[in-house]
Order: C-alpha cells, then structure tokens, then sequence
C-alpha cells in the first residue's frame, strides 16, 4: 500500500472529514486500493449498526432520514448517512439530490453525509456502499443510515448490507402493495407509510397488514411481526414512533441472533460477490488474449463448438486463478 | 480525457437568494455531460457550502448567486476552503455564475475563482471550462 493510502487511514481513523471523505473517493473508484483499505480498516469495524431505507422514488425517504437522523444525534449516536442516486446509463453522470434534504446536519461535527451514485450497479445500491460503510464504521461512525435508489420494490440488496430495513411507502400508489409483495417479510422488517397527510393512507395500511397477514406463521416464528408506521416527514409526525420501532427492532436482532445470522448471511454473500468479481475479471482477460481469440475464430468457423472452446478456456483459468 | 463520472461536482446556492433556475440547469448539464453532481439546495450558509465540499470529496464547486450578495459569501466560502486545506486549483476547482458585474467578476477571479458565468452563457461553455479546470487539478493531472 502506498504510504499516501497508509497515512490518509490514521488520519480519518483519528476522524478527520477529508481524509474519511478521501477514502471513500478511493474505494469508490479503484478496486486494488479498495482491498487494500478494507484489509487494514476490518479490525476496526462491526461496531456500527445499519439501517436501511428503501422504497418508491419520492416517497420521502431523504426526508424521513433528515427527521430520523436529528432524533438519533439526541440520544448521541455518531451518524453516518450513504444516500444512493442512479448513474444515468447513457452518460454516465448522476445528480445527487437525496443530501439536499438533510443538509442541516452537514455542520454537525457528529454526522457524516456522503452521496453515491450506482455507477452501472442494479440493486438499489452501488458496488462500494459496503467498503464505503466500513470506512465509516471505523472511522467512530456508530450508526450508519443507508437510503437507496427510489425503487419501485423492494430491492435485496439492501437486505445484504442493512442491519434493519425501514420500506417507505406513501398513498396512492395503486398496485404499490402488490409489486413488494414478492419477498415482503425477507427483506422489510418495518413499513412506514409516509405522507400520510394525503388520501388513502387507510387503505394502504389494510392492504399492508393483510399482506403481513399471509406470513404470520413466519413471523411468529421470527418472533417480529414487521410493525407499520404512519409518518408526516414535513412535521415528524410518526417519526419519532418510527425511530422507536427501529430500536425495537434492533433490540430484537440483537437479542434474539438474528443479528448475527444476518450478518452471517451478508458476509457470505459479501465474499461471493468478491470472488465472482474476480472470476469474471479473470474471464475477461484471459478472452481478451491472441490465444482466446484463436479459439472464438473456430468456434465462428463452425469447427469447435462454444462448450469445449469453453473448457479449454476454463483449464487456460485454473492457471490463472492459483497465480 | 478526463473520465468525467469519476469528478464531483457540487452546485451550492448561498444565502437568501431563492433562483435556483440556473443552479439546477448547470447542474443538470453537468450531469448530462457525465458529471457526478451534488445540489445542495438553496439556502446555504458558506459553512454547509464547504462541509458538503469535504464530505462528497468534490473536485469543483460551483456557487450560483443572483441576490447581489456574491461580494460578500463568495470570498467567504474561499476562505473556508482554504483554510479547511483545499487549495483553490489545487484540489478544488471554483466556479460563479448568476448575476455578477465584470468588475466584480474580475475580483472574485483574483481570489482565486476559476470562471464566472453570467445570463446567458450556454451550458456547453460551462462544461468546457469545467472539463478545462478539472485536468489540471492535482488528483486528475495526467
Ligand atoms: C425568474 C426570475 C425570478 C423568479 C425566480 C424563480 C426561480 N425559482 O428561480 C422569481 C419571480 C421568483 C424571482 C423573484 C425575485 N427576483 Co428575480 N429574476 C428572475 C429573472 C427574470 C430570471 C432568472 C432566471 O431564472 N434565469 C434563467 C437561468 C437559467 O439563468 P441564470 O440563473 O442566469 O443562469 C445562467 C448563468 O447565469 C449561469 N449560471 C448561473 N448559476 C451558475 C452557477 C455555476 C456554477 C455556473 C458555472 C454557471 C451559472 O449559467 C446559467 C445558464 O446560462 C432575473 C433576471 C435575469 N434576466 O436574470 C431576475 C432577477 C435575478 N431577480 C431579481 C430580483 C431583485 C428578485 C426579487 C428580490 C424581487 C423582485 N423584484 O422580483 C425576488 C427575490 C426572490 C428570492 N427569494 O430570492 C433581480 C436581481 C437584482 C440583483 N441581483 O441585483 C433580477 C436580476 C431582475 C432585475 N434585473 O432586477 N425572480
Ligand atoms: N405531503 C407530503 N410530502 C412529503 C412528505 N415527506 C416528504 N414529502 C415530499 O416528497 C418529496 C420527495 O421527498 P424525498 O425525501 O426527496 O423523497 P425520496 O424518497 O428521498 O426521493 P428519491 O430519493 O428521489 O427516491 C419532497 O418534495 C418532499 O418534500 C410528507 O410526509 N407529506
Ligand atoms: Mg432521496
């Protein structure tokens, strides 16, 4: 690691902005400095813990965080917040515009905002919200607030990087309930409806319980049945209930293991998508090779067919893999 | 060239002043072109201007201010910076644009503001004198 990576790690260890800033930048943007930071900052992290916000796009999840965000820093938590916007996909650019909404708390020397862009990911979240939660994680950050894209579902890749996942719905979305349906109770552990100034908010609530009503049996034996909340973002109205519940729920999973399980599960899944990475890089290189490019020109010529090109690639990877 | 969606860009709107028109153009612009772009909001005090600086780790900042009150938060947003450590050209890049006189705008120049844009200007000179500034600071010189 170069002594620059090296000397900006004490630095932001010891809670300098920039320097915390600065290594986000660079686990965002560079793979090789990533592992390395991620290697020497590990010890220090696992102590913060992670809620998730997920929903349809307008449905007030910045807001709700600025809200939730004020009531945490109350009962003194340290708090970092990664709010994640799509990358356009034809220009590669990206407005970031979840921050606008909690830019109060940019002053505050106990709460860290940083905004992301997806960058070509799909889940809800960017490829480096994992690393960049650990930098903040070991940087002293306690509790760490992630919202992601405004989704039309509930996307799972929240559920790999959250400790709790608070979706945000709001009234007259029509068929809303019916698209989280899917995965409702793996992924949610708490619904909030926001907006619950307009019409519909009944409705929405009915429809929500009667959907939880289908999983009881899982709930109860979960031991959590996913608690719904009407909130008033503009007014914190519900906000405070809100931020209750996710304390309960933290309570639950920490009391119950399933903390760990989770846990358990997302490192897992974290080192599968690692080595997948990996693999596919390898893949790539090796076809991008004279040797590989021999072996497509057969295969287009009809003299080999694309599986045992295949398998003479993937021997060619065994090599490569082990170097 | 420089790969533009690696360089962030923030567009703040300082003071009172409630145009936010032109902010939210260059903004998109600079997007459109591939910029990954922060807005801020309007309303923002030169203290949450520079902490949004730091926090998104941003290469430029670009501050859009029609009230008349650039002569006053403008150099005070650049001594923020630069007493935060982030040298203007070095490792932030600034840019005005709004309702600023040409004397003024030579002024805020020689503080150490890259360019300033007036009514009028169109976005593809904004963001090539974006892309112009970015290539020489000190993270993206080749
Ligand atoms: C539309 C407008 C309004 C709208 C604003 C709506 C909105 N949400 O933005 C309304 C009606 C609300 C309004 C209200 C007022 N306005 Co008014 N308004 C205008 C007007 C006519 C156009 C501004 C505009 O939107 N332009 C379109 C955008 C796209 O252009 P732009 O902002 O200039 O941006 C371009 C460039 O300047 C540059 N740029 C701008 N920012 C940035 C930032 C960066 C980083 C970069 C690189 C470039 C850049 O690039 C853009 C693209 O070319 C101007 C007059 C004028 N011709 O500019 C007056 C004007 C700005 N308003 C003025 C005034 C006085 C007011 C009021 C105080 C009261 C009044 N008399 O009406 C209130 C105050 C409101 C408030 N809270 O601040 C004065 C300001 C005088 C001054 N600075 O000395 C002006 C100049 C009119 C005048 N000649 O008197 N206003
Ligand atoms: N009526 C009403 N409007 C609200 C409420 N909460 C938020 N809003 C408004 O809804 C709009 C979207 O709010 P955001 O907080 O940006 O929503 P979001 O879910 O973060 O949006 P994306 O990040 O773009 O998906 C804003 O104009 C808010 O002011 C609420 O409780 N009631
Ligand atoms: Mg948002």
């Amino acid at each position: 690691m170069s002594d620059e990576v090296k000397g900006l790690i004490d630095v932001a260890l010891k809670g300098d902005k920039k320097a915390i800033a600065r290594l986000i930048t660079l686990v965002e943007n560079d793979e090789e400095t990533a592992r390395e930071v991620v290697r020497r900052i590990y010890p220090l992290t696992g102590k913060a813990y992670v809620v998730g916000i997920t929903g349809p796009p307008g449905s007030g999840k910045s807001t709700l965080l600025d809200k939730l965000v004020k009531l945490a820093r109350e009962e003194g938590h340290k708090v970092g917040v990664i709010a994640v916007d799509p990358t356009s996909p034809f220009t590669g650019g990206a407005l970031l515009g979840d921050r606008l909404r909690m830019q109060r708390h940019s002053t505050d020397p106990g709460v860290f905002i940083r905004s992301m862009a997806t960058r070509g990911s799909l889940g809800g979240l960017a490829k480096a919200t994992n690393d960049a939660i650990k930098v903040l994680d070991a940087s002293g950050y306690d509790l760490i607030f992630v919202e992601t894209v405004g989704v039309g579902q509930i996307e799972v890749d929240i559920v790999k990087t959250a400790d709790t996942v608070v979706f945000v719905t709001v009234p007259g979305l029509g068929d809303e309930v019916q698209a989280i349906k899917a995965g409702l109770m793996e992924v949610a552990d708490i619904f909030a409806i926001n907006k619950a100034d307009r019409e519909g908010v009944e409705m929405v609530y009915l429809e929500l319980k009667m959907t939880l009503e289908f999983e009881r049996d899982k709930w109860k034996e979960l031991g959590w049945e996913p608690p719904i909340v009407e909130t008033i973002a503009f007014t914190l109205r519900g906000v405070r209930p809100l931020w209750e519940a996710i304390k309960r729920h933290r309570e639950h999973m920490e009391s119950s293991g399933r903390l760990r399980e989770r846990r358990a599960f997302r490192a897992r899944e974290e080192v599968k998508t690692i080595i997948a990475s990996s693999i596919a890089r390898k893949v790539e290189e090796r076809l991008a090779s004279g040797e590989a490019g021999e072996l497509i020109d057969e295969v287009v010529e009809g003299r080999l067919d694309p599986y045992s090109a295949s398998q003479i690639v993937m021997e060619k990877l065994k090599e490569d893999l082990w170097r | 060239m420089v790969d533009r969606s690696k360089v962030r860009v923030v567009i703040a709107k300082p003071g009172l002043d409630g145009h936010d028109r032109g902010a939210k153009v260059v903004a998109r612009a600079l997007k459109e072109a591939g910029y990954e772009v922060i807005y801020t909001g309007i309303r923002q005090t030169p203290e949450q201007i520079v902490e949004t600086v730091i926090q998104e780790d941003a290469a430029v900042l670009g501050i859009s201010i029609l009230s008349g009150a650039h002569m006053v938060l403008i150099p005070k947003i650049l001594k923020l910076l630069e007493e935060k450590g982030l040298k203007l050209g070095e490792d932030v890049a600034v840019f005005a644009g709004g309702i600023i006189p040409p004397d003024d705008a030579e002024e805020l120049k020689k503080m150490g503001v890259f360019e300033v844009f007036g009514p009028g200007t169109p976005l593809k000179t904004v963001i090539e004198a974006v892309d112009g500034a970015v290539k020489n600071l000190k993270g993206f010189r080749a």
